[in-house]
């Protein structure tokens, strides 16, 4: 491939990081860039990276810091794109012109593992051997120079949080730049070595590099082996599986690899690491201690997590009034500066409501980022995984879903992009399939309006139990309920292909730093604006352009038209009949119509359609009252409680959300997902809503 | 004496031996470092007693059962 014309300095230079999960990798990324860093996403896959810039002496550095792996035997879409990048394959994404690989000192056996695999891709290489403050305190005391020697790369000590070792870390680099030199061959398996030469030598003509050589013939139906053989067709696939069997005897060659791997590991070890006993520290100890304990350790976990939840809910509605009050004002400034007419009503009602219907979410977002950050960063997510792995297996996820879960009590949204990290294909769709059933933030404002106008608030069961309280409880657990089938179900269709995957690092407790949440925070929120906002912002348009036109053609003081005019009418009163079985007239059925593509949208539909249309009396009476006198054309009421309950179902149960939709696009590389999702989503709250109508009105009647 | 990693108890140490069989989720383990001849340490049950948490190579790792069923240790 030639990169040559995207290099439009001389002395731009592509330069990689890579290293485990929980090396410090992103800190020392966010140390070397500082702000100089934006969020992007890999072309054609899902996986997000940070791509930062920095000025090293005569050299434009363009750093690229691909995810956490442990391997590059490529199973999650994370690890994948680490692959690709040290082969070049991944499009506008240059071979790098060197590699820093970064290695936490404290557990240099693992880490050395995919150290040496990376060192095979042949791109010159430096090592940043992170947290080796922390060494003195486990007892461990590392040989530098002769590691440096047996590896035969520059290795720099460093501490990504105290930023120690960084300037050297910096001259290493631009030495490595300036005289890039081969790596040496460690000879880690000379056997696998010599059937990849072989491998590559018959196929030399077809540009394959020889790190994908060696990824597919060792990774047996791995990414890279699938992509070579449908490149290189039979007469690649009979060589490799004779070489496998004549090499492998029976074993696998990925066991072989791992074996080979570690016995090098193992014996370079031995020259160079000595582990005396540790001075523990008291404090970390007690605190292992403490968040371990079987009971207490569960209750901290329970704690913190209704914290959180509590938190997301509690401390963002200050916020989200205040946001809805600022936008209210600013729509009355700009419809009393533009008058009456369509641009009046294009800016207050198309454009000023359209962005705050997307920056409403963000206090809610923000905070549950915070939060999953700050989880991330101290190493306390992978203990919500392991105590969450047993419930979670209940229908078919693992612990890992958990946390998406969790979020997608919040938004749906950032839950499924928060399934990256889980490995295992299955698992992942099922979660994804299930997240948007958990009732999001979205659905709150529906439930508390329909809830608080025609649920009574009696007390139940001696006045310990409101009935409000107790329905919005019943539509949480209808989601959770029905987000669990939902994952049982796609986990018993795949059951045969699925695997017990549950391998997670527990990493040490550490602190979060501080520059780090924030940075981590604002390429998310970044991120999700663009996912979601844009959608969420062009939907508040569509939905006003429905409402607005045909322009009728009376005078400029009955604009905007009547609601029963326009396209958004029209088509209600299309496809009414379909929704009459569930007891809706045309208005109801328009306003379900405009939250198609963004469910909160319903109630600023229903407050236009009643406050619009000419055939209403047009008092300012507040939503509530105007919704508890709507009437059907023979005079009775149409909100009814079987009708209220059935409309609550439909809402709870149904996938009213253009941003998940092309979430889930996204994240499964497939329209096929989203639209079975939506299809299957729309049936159960239409086939929910249809039932409670109609049994509650028999029951109704019966009575 | 052998017998799995499954079958150990919390506080027991071990040298992994071998593995039942061989197919991915071996593969996978040995990628994270538990090979013939390393040390293990249980460290502690998940709440429902599986997954467990055992201590390799200087790190922490969780792992259920049904994995742990496949890891040989002698003890």
């Amino acid at each position: 491939m030639d990169f040559g014309t995207e290099k439009t300095a001389l002395d731009a230079k592509i330069v990689t990081t890579i290293g485990n999960p929980n090396t410090g990798k992103s800190t020392l990324f966010n140390r070397l860039t500082g702000l100089r860093q934006q969020v992007s996403n890999f072309p054609g896959v899902t996986v997000e990276y940070a791509k930062g810039h920095l000025a090293l002496e005569e050299f434009d550095v363009q750093l690229i810091d691909v995810p956490g792996t442990y391997s590059l035997t490529a199973q999650s879409p994370d690890e994948i794109v680490a692959v690709d990048v040290l082969q070049g394959a991944v499009p506008e994404t240059p071979l790098p012109d060197a590699v820093i690989i970064v290695i936490d000192s404290t557990n240099l056996r693992r880490n050395l593992f995919l150290c040496t695999q990376v060192l095979e891709a042949g791109i010159p290489a430096v090592i940043a051997l992170n947290m080796t403050d922390s060494l003195p305190s486990l007892g461990i005391e590392i040989n530098y120079p002769i590691l440096e020697e047996i590896l035969g790369i520059p290795l720099i000590p460093v501490s990504a949080s105290t930023g120690d070792g960084i300037t050297n870390l910096e001259a290493a680099l631009v030495n490595t730049l300036r005289m890039p030199t081969p790596n040496r061959d460690l000879a880690i398996c000379p056997d696998i070595d010599k059937a990849i030469e072989q491998l590559l030598s018959l196929f030399a003509n077809h540009q394959v590099s020889s790190i994908e050589m060696r990824r597919a013939f060792i990774d047996k139906n791995g990414l890279a082996d699938k992509r070579l053989s449908s490149r290189l067709g039979e007469p690649y696939s009979q060589l490799r599986d004779k070489l496998r069997s004549r090499l492998g005897k029976g074993r696998s060659i990925s066991a072989i690899e791992a074996r080979d791997r570690y016995s090098w590991i193992n014996a370079a070890l031995k020259k160079v690491q000595s582990v005396q006993d540790p001075n523990k520290n008291k404090a970390v100890e007690i605190l292992d201690r403490v968040l371990n304990h079987p009971l207490i350790g569960s209750l901290i976990f329970v704690l913190t997590m209704g914290a959180i939840f509590q938190a997301v809910f509690a401390w963002a509605s200050p916020l989200i009034e205040l946001i809805n009050l600022g936008v209210a004002a600013l729509s009355q400034v700009s419809s009393d500066y533009l008058g009456d007419g369509l641009i009046s009503s294009f800016v207050s009602n198309g454009l000023i409501s359209g962005v705050g219907s997307v920056i409403v979410f963000l206090p809610q977002i923000l905070i549950l980022f915070i939060f999953i950050i700050i989880l991330e960063d101290t190493g306390y997510i992978s203990r919500a995984a392991f105590l969450m792995d047993r419930v979670m297996r209940g229908i078919g996820l693992s612990g890992q879903a958990f946390i998406p879960m969790l979020s997608s009590f919040a938004c749906a949204v950032p839950g499924i992009m928060g399934t990256r990290i889980m490995a295992d294909r299955h698992d992942r769709l099922a979660t994804i399939l299930a997240a948007p059933f958990m009732t999001c933030s979205a659905r709150l404002p529906v439930y508390s309006l329909l809830i608080g106008t025609f649920i009574p608030n009696t007390h139940i069961f001696g006045g310990f139990i409101y009935l409000q309280g107790l329905t919005l409880l019943f539509l949480y657990l209808l989601g959770i309920v029905g987000g669990g089938i939902t994952a049982l179900i796609v986990s018993l269709l795949f059951w045969k292909r699925k695997k017990s995957t549950f391998l997670l690092e527990m990493p040490p407790y550490r602190l979060p730093k501080l520059s780090n949440v924030a940075i981590k925070l604002y390429g998310r929120a970044v991120v999700f604006l663009k996912r979601a906002g844009t959608i969420i912002f062009s939907v508040a348009v569509l939905v006003w352009v429905l409402a607005s036109f045909p322009m009728g053609n009376g005078t400029k003081t009955e604009m905007p038209p009547s609601i029963s005019q326009s396209y958004l009418g029209q088509m209600s009163k299309a496809v009414h009949p379909l929704f009459a079985p569930l007891g809706w007239d045309w208005k109801v059925t328009a306003a379900v119509i405009a939250s198609f593509p963004a469910r909160e949208v319903v109630i600023a539909a229903l407050a236009t359609i009643y406050a619009v249309d000419l055939s209403s009396d047009g008092k300012a009476t507040p939503l509530s009252e105007k919704i508890k006198n709507a009437v059907h054309e023979n005079g009775t009421k149409i909100y009814t409680i079987p009708m209220v309950l059935g409309l609550l179902v439909f809402y709870a149960l149904c996938l009213q959300c253009m941003a998940t939709v092309a979430v889930i696009r996204k994240e499964t590389e497939t329209w096929r997902w989203p639209i079975i999702s939506w299809l299957y989503m729309t049936s159960l709250g239409y086939g929910g809503a249809f039932l409670v109508y109609q049994v509650g009105t028999a029951m109704a009647v019966a009575t | 004496m052998n017998t799995t990693l499954a079958k150990m108890s919390v506080g027991q140490t071990g040298e992994i031996s071998g593995f039942q069989e061989s197919n991915h989720s071996v593969e996978n383990l040995l990628q994270m470092g538990l090979t013939e001849g390393s040390e293990i340490e249980i460290l502690r049950l998940a709440p429902s007693g599986d997954p467990i948490e055992l201590r390799v190579s200087g790190y922490s790792l969780s792992m259920r059962k049904a994995d742990a069923e496949l890891v040989i240790v002698t003890i």
